[in-house]
């Protein structure tokens, strides 16, 4: 079944306590994160403790994603190779600008895969977008490793790359948000968007949410458990949305059984397009336990 | 005979009857009063000059039980002030019966020393005179009683109390003794007095010590003027901030508010979730929690719960204006909002801890409840729990009333996050079992659910609602490969208290904790 992104929790990789139990409040991913919320001094201990946290606790279902230093950094080579070793799923490019950069990263993934006995592609990149350079060159960046699960926006840093400041609707973010969405469908990776950093503010990271949920996005960093639900509502789908989806998709395996390429229901014919909306919702319902596996 | 009534009464029927003759004058009585009323509660009352002429008139003697109630929390000043007097007047081996005790009781510890103090009966001890005990400073093991234990045992005469020294926001001179003070806004009150009923009804002697002498009738009252010996006026009775802090706040903590949830999904899902049902909520930060969850619940399935019971904080307050609750049984007010609805609104009662817990009475209120929210500092694979000693073997809490409400319920149910700090939870035996697995029905714990196997159709329908269930065992498996196993706690031999069960059964003891 295709992964569901539709919340990442940033911990920060020098907590103890949050990388002991991060996964437990219901996010699809958790992040740890060595770059910007780990001080200078502490690049060194953040990082054997997310080593550590990464080889004994069992974070079950939940994807795991280490944000790593840029390679440009003292850090950023140490981060890759100590996250490879222990085994993480994910590795988040920190300012991802140009193929380059991922082609660099995915060096030195290879290199600590083969170091460490780890199978070659395993490790998978989720790169991150923060400047009009990473926006510009985002289908390259998409389309610049097999391993690339997801394009990322990193929306604070953008904004002062782009000589403006955010506002409460996100105006100065509509482009990128739209050449993200763009590039990641023509990849065939999924789409995600900057965090909300007011963890108080639930009805403007609903609004949020829905705004990107429209664009297309298929999900968005967090900073707090608190944020899980609101956004998780926002993405699931309704019962009625549920029951048309379902209906859609035995019409197709019917169709398929007879053999026929026509898919119809109620006198309609179906089209590909929305029969693809329709197993997504399902994948969506069974991924938040509205119905059964089977 | 002829009576002072000019009557003629056989002398035959007098005898046999064994009633006295009439007399204008009783002896005991004096002569009639004419006094009007305002002269009489200043002239004839039952107010003391002191806490030293109140002591000597109850008959205080050594070897005596005193009681006090835990009403006024940590701002309570009453059992130190009158230990002091006590301690003064040259009393020794005196009982100390309190409803509980906190970390502002440690000057007992000179007491004990003294020789002042030789006994203590609580349902909680905390801070240095916890520590104190821990250490084995009381030659006579502590007795702790849950709060219907300690109901059943006061009122069957197991523990009796000689003189009962009870704090009251407010009386009047007669002894009609309040939690809280009539026609007084924003007043330092503590809201109910339901511990503090039960030491007056049975008390040998009561004495009501008040910084608030208010008019006659103080009525409603929690303490009648009929049980009341006499009172004594102090400067103070305690912190007012401390009696009653503001409305209790609710979690941002994403751990309680994760477990606070499951526990919510886990009520609707139990089969007792239903119209009519009756509930208790304790006061931590998770339940809180949990009765903001149900709140929303309840609303959206249009569901009302019949009476809340037990320690009432805002929540359950503003649930009952909502018209979601429809009586509030308050044995004890957590809150100044809680503490200002008892006295102005008549479905928020006012009760006692034997119609609260008592567990010989099947009228008692927790016989009639459906679900109770427990918290604990400890629950092993038995679903024993402990939360009286913590981690490092030391008391540190409170029975309360955990006990009592977990057998009394139709359902309960225990939040815990599986860790504290890098201390497990759950464990495979707890440090002291308080409470006995047998009356723990679900563990809801930040890494998922745990169902008594003696309930299971609880499970059942806890796996249809697809909630993350496991095992307990799971769980603790799952704590010790975080945490380890902790090393063995340095107990000596000594039993330094008896944790008693709501029957007055020994269901465990305190040893000695050694540095």
């Amino acid at each position: 079944m295709e992964r569901l992104r539709r919340t990442m929790l940033f911990v920060p990789g020098n907590n103890p306590g949050m990388l002991a139990d991060a996964h437990i409040y219901g996010s699809d991913s958790v992040m740890f994160d060595l770059e910007d919320s780990v001080s200078l001094g502490e690049k060194d201990a953040a990082r054997m403790l997310v080593y550590n946290a990464l080889k004994t606790i069992d974070y079950g279902e939940v994807e795991t994603v280490v944000r790593v230093n840029p390679l440009s950094t003292p850090y950023g080579a140490e981060d890759i190779k100590a996250m490879v070793a222990a085994g993480v799923q994910v590795i988040r490019m920190p300012k991802t600008e140009t193929a380059q950069d991922v082609i660099d990263t995915e060096k030195a993934i290879e290199a600590a895969e083969i170091a460490y006995g780890r199978e070659v592609g395993s490790t998978k990149i989720l790169t991150a977008v923060e400047s009009a350079l990473g926006i510009v060159n985002a289908y390259a960046i998409a389309t610049a490793s097999k391993r690339i699960i997801g394009i990322a926006l990193g929306a604070e840093d953008y904004a002062a790359n782009l000589k403006t400041t955010r506002s409460k609707d996100g105006v100065e973010l509509f482009y990128a948000r739209s050449v993200i969405v763009v590039a990641a469908r023509a990849a065939g990776i999924d789409a995600l968007d900057t965090v909300y950093s007011n963890v108080n503010d639930t009805e403007g990271l609903i609004e949020q949410t829905k705004l990107i949920k429209q664009l297309g996005f298929d999900g968005k960093s967090i900073i707090n458990p608190r944020q899980i639900d609101p956004i998780q509502q926002v993405y699931t789908p309704t019962t009625v949305e549920i029951e048309k989806a379902m209906r859609i998709v035995a019409a197709a395996e019917e169709a398929e059984k007879r053999g026929s390429g026509v898919v119809s229901l109620d006198g309609k014919m179906v089209d590909k397009p929305v029969y693809m909306r329709a197993l997504r919702v399902i994948n969506l319902a069974k991924a938040m336990n509205l119905i059964d596996e089977d | 005979m002829i009576n002072a009534a000019k009557r003629d009464i056989p002398q035959d029927v007098l005898e046999k009857s064994g009633l006295p003759l009439y007399e204008e004058v009783n002896p005991k009585l004096g002569p009639r009063e004419t006094m009007a009323l305002d002269e009489r509660l200043s002239k004839k009352n039952k107010i003391l000059p002191g806490l030293e002429e109140a002591i000597r008139q109850v008959g205080l003697k050594d070897g005596m039980t005193i009681s006090f109630h835990h009403h006024f929390r940590d701002g309570e000043k009453i059992v130190n002030l009158v230990l002091d007097k006590i301690a003064e007047m040259g009393f020794k081996n005196i009982s100390v019966a309190a409803s509980s005790l906190s970390s502002v009781h440690e000057p007992m510890i000179e007491h004990i020393k003294n020789g002042v103090v030789t006994h203590i009966e609580t349902s909680g001890l905390r801070g240095k005179l916890a520590n104190a005990i821990s250490h084995g400073i009381l030659e006579d093991p502590v007795i702790f009683r849950s709060h219907g234990g300690r109901a059943s045992a006061i009122k069957n005469g197991d523990l009796h109390i000689d003189v009962a020294f009870l704090g009251a926001a407010s009386c009047d001179p007669y002894g009609n003794a309040s939690g809280y003070t009539l026609d007084v806004e924003g007043d330092a009150a503590c809201g109910s007095l339901g511990y503090a009923k039960v030491d007056a009804q049975y008390a040998d002697k009561v004495v009501i010590l008040t910084n608030n002498i208010v008019g006659y009738p103080n009525m409603p009252c929690a303490i009648p003027e009929t049980q009341v010996d006499c009172i004594v006026e102090v400067e103070s009775i305690g912190d007012p901030n401390k009696i009653s802090s503001g409305a209790t706040r609710f979690t941002k903590n994403p751990h309680d508010l994760l477990i606070s949830q499951l526990a919510a999904k886990v009520i609707e899902a139990s089969g007792y979730f239903k119209e009519g049902f009756s509930m208790q909520t304790g006061s931590g930060g998770a339940s809180l929690a949990v009765t903001r969850f149900l709140r929303d619940m309840m609303i959206e399935k249009d569901i009302h719960a019949s009476f809340a019971l037990g320690g009432i904080t805002s929540q359950i307050v503003s649930m009952h204006e909502e018209g979601l609750i429809g009586r509030i049984l308050d044995v004890q007010s957590f809150d100044t909002v809680a503490a200002q609805s008892i006295k102005k609104n008549k479905y928020h009662c006012e009760i006692d801890a034997n119609f609260y817990a008592n567990p010989f009475d099947e009228g008692s209120a927790l016989h009639q409840l459906d679900i109770v929210i427990l918290s604990a500092l400890e629950v092993d694979t038995d679903f024993n729990v402990n939360v009286l000693t913590g981690s490092d073997g030391v008391i540190r809490g409170a029975i309360g009333g955990h006990p009592d409400t977990a057998a009394g319920a139709a359902l309960t149910i225990l939040t815990a996050p599986l860790m504290r700090g890098r201390m497990p939870t759950v464990m495979k035996e707890v440090n002291t079992v308080v409470t006995p697995g047998s009356t723990i029905d679900v563990v809801v714990t930040d890494q998922g659910i745990a169902v008594n196997p003696r309930r299971p159709e609880i499970r059942e329908r806890l796996l249809k609602a697809r909630l993350p269930v496991t095992t307990i065992e799971e769980l603790q498996q799952k704590a010790e490969k975080l945490a380890g196993v902790p090393e063995k706690l340095p107990f000596g031999e000594k039993v330094v208290a008896l944790v008693t069960y709501r029957d007055g059964s020994v269901i465990d003891v305190v040893r000695n904790i050694e540095d």
